[in-house]
């Protein structure tokens, strides 16, 4: 494994402009990755965390617009014309989804889905294509893959479904897999199944994966490190242990502290205030400011500080400048 | 409403009829089997057990939590009680009086004391209607006059932390996810039940909103003196709010007990695997090995016997010919209101957890 980032995005940035309305989505992300690393974005519904990850793939209604920069092993991808995207995804980067149901054809047998895709990027012919699908199922630990490659969708239950579904994105070996939200759906006992599963995967194949969640329990399972997202921007990035452990960000604190864990009977919870704001009407400064326990003056002008600290860890707080100062 | 939460003594309740020592809700063999059809001629092909034959009672004054995953039949549970189904058979019984029956309590005296909040904030309120409009159409319906059903909204939606001159007009699809679940808490309190059946009703939420909206069920708990029935599949939240617990899996109980002798001391290998599925959240004890494979079987023509014999490590022939039912374990120190579901005494065996 080289020491070169994968994937790299810079000031990634997403606007949904409609008649009157114009929706700041995703206001600057960086970040970069390696093969076999995994980044997790954690964040609340509205975030931007999905929307971060449709643009990297180019899956944005045409009102989405996306601006920075993102190269893939090296090549920049933002603004490649549609056919070669088409290329790249499935192949060199590709995505599975939260709902297993609504990503795959319900009127095509999951081997046919397969090996659909296989023929369509490595130009092999039909058999030898449901040959490799049928590798793939078993490298899923779905039992009876012989079987299973002619079943249909509906055929099959949940975790079996996006066993399958990540069947399908791994087709062509990608380099980066895109996860978005693939245990929301699922049972608990299914859940653990499936993030084993992909821990496992990538350590035979090497690849690097983007996992977004707004479950802080699948994050602490899956991650190398966390990068939280608050109203389009990450406020704070960390390895796993410490954004678990140790998070300077006012909104990761109250996140953590909001979850409810093992032994925290009869104790009122920690709560944030408020709800997130409005991704149309965005407050200068610091999004999290009206939410904020900390809030001071300084909190609602112009550009955050960026605070990074000898460990590594990155959060964008006034702050935090402020402790770290100290 | 008393302005500091204490606990009053229940028989200040004027609709305490059987005494503290009377459980608020009884329920015997409730079974619900919904038939499949199909084939040619549409008959029945087969069963879905969605519930069957299960027991249990609630007591005044604590939380009894429901876990499970899907299909276990938790939420079949949740509408049977409130009769949005018919029951096949079993019997419900409100503070000493039988449900439906013509010495008991009727259907709609009943609903006016056991209310019941839904996972679904948004489809689970009129999009017609405005917030004060939903909270007051029940009272209005149980004979309240307009006015005071309107005044009676207001006061709920600054009970449940709404500004009421700032909400009692807007529709649902003005408010956040949040603030609807905060009106349907609202609305299920609008005829002052005794108990209330929290269906996965912060499941939905943000974490951040979650911890918002569980904060408040338990201050209208402590200051209401309500009964909750807290029908949840996190682990977590379950255990964070109850007093007592029953762990169903396909349509039967498996496990049932108080919170703390459930959650230290599992017993039914289900439970254990289910425990040891969650998250741990620390990131040096992560989980490397599957507690259980597969997902949970079809409730369409479950196994015999235990139900869950075809996942469980101890499985043998006996579990496959009789349904284990529930009982104390024999161990002296356990608690003996810790009542368990298995034949195999090796797979209950105390585990610290």
């Amino acid at each position: 494994m080289s020491n070169e980032p994968v994937l790299r995005v810079e000031g990634l940035t997403v606007r949904f402009t409609r008649r009157n309305t114009d929706v700041a989505a995703v206001n600057g992300v960086d970040f970069s990755l390696k093969a076999g690393e995994t980044l997790t974005i954690l964040g609340e519904s509205g975030s931007g965390k999905s929307v971060s990850l449709k643009a990297l793939m180019g899956l944005l209604p045409a009102y989405g617009k996306v601006s920075g920069k993102v190269w893939l092993n090296g090549q920049e991808i933002l603004g490649l014309p549609a056919a070669a995207l088409a290329k790249l995804r499935g192949g060199a980067v590709s995505m599975i989804f939260q709902e297993p149901m609504a990503a795959l054809d319900p009127v095509y047998t999951i081997g046919e889905q397969i090996a659909e895709t296989i023929v369509q990027h490595e130009g092999c012919d039909n058999r030898s294509a449901m040959k490799q699908a049928l590798g793939l199922l078993e490298q899923v630990k779905i039992p009876s893959a012989e079987r299973r490659l002619k079943n249909f969708p509906h055929e099959m239950s949940g975790g079996m479904r996006q066993r399958a579904m990540i069947a399908l994105a791994l087709a062509c070996k990608p380099t980066v897999l895109l996860a978005d939200e693939p245990t929301t759906a699922l049972d608990v006992t299914v859940q653990i199944q499936i993030l084993l599963l992909l821990r496992q995967l990538q350590e035979e194949l090497g690849m690097a994966i983007v996992f977004v969640t707004h479950d802080v329990g699948a994050a602490a399972e899956i991650s190398d490190r966390i990068a939280v997202m608050y109203a389009g921007r990450f406020v704070e990035t960390g390895t796993t242990r410490q954004v678990m452990r140790n998070s300077l960000h006012p909104y990761t604190q109250g996140l953590l502290s909001s979850t409810v864990h093992g032994g925290m009977r009869g104790r009122a919870l920690e709560t944030i205030p408020g709800s997130p704001p409005n991704m149309a009407e965005l407050p200068p400064g610091c999004a999290f400011a009206p939410r904020c326990r900390y809030v001071a003056d300084a909190c609602r002008q112009g550009d955050l500080p960026v605070v990074t600290t000898e460990s590594g860890t990155m959060a964008r707080c006034v702050r935090v400048q402020q402790l770290v100062a100290a | 409403m008393s302005a500091t939460p204490t606990h009053r003594p229940r028989a200040q309740d004027s609709r305490d009829r059987g005494g503290p020592a009377q459980p608020l809700l009884m329920v015997e063999n409730l079974t619900k089997h919904f038939p499949v059809r199909g084939g040619l001629l549409n008959r029945q092909v087969a069963t879905v057990q969605a519930v069957d034959d299960i027991s249990f009672s609630v007591q005044k004054g604590e939380t009894l939590g429901i876990v499970g995953e899907s299909g276990c039949g938790k939420s079949t549970t949740a509408r049977l009680l409130m009769r949005l189904m018919e029951p096949d058979s079993g019997s419900i019984v409100f503070d000493g009086d039988q449900v439906g029956d013509r010495h008991g309590i009727s259907v709609s005296e009943m609903r006016r004391q056991m209310q019941m909040v839904f996972q679904d904030s948004y489809t689970s309120l009129n999009p017609r209607m405005t917030m004060a409009e939903s909270i007051a159409y029940a009272p209005r319906m149980h004979g309240l006059g307009r006015k005071d059903a309107y005044d009676r909204a207001e006061s709920l939606l600054s009970r449940v932390g709404l500004t009421p001159h700032q909400y009692s007009r807007r529709y649902p699809h003005e408010l956040s996810g949040g603030q609807r679940q905060r009106v349907n808490i609202a609305r299920a309190l609008a005829l002052e039940p005794r108990l209330v059946i929290l269906d996965e009703a912060v499941a939905a939420l943000d974490k951040s909103v979650e911890a918002q909206v569980l904060n408040l069920l338990s201050d209208l708990k402590e200051s209401l003196n309500l009964t909750y029935l807290f029908i949840s599949h996190d682990l977590n939240v379950v255990e964070y709010m109850s007093d007592r617990v029953m762990v169903m899996y396909l349509g039967r109980v498996v496990e049932a007990g108080p919170v703390e002798s459930i959650y230290r001391h599992p017993r039914h290998p289900y439970t254990r695997a289910l425990f040891a599925s969650k998250p741990t959240l620390d990131p040096d004890r992560r989980t490397t090995e599957m507690p259980l494979t597969g997902d949970p079987p079809n409730p369409i023509n479950p196994p015999s016997g235990c139900r869950f014999r075809t996942r469980c490590a101890f499985a043998q022939p006996r579990c496959a010919e009789t349904v284990p039912i529930l009982t104390a374990p024999f161990e002296g120190d356990s608690d003996p209101a810790h009542v368990v579901a298995c034949h195999i005494p090796a797979a209950q065996a105390v585990q610290h957890v």
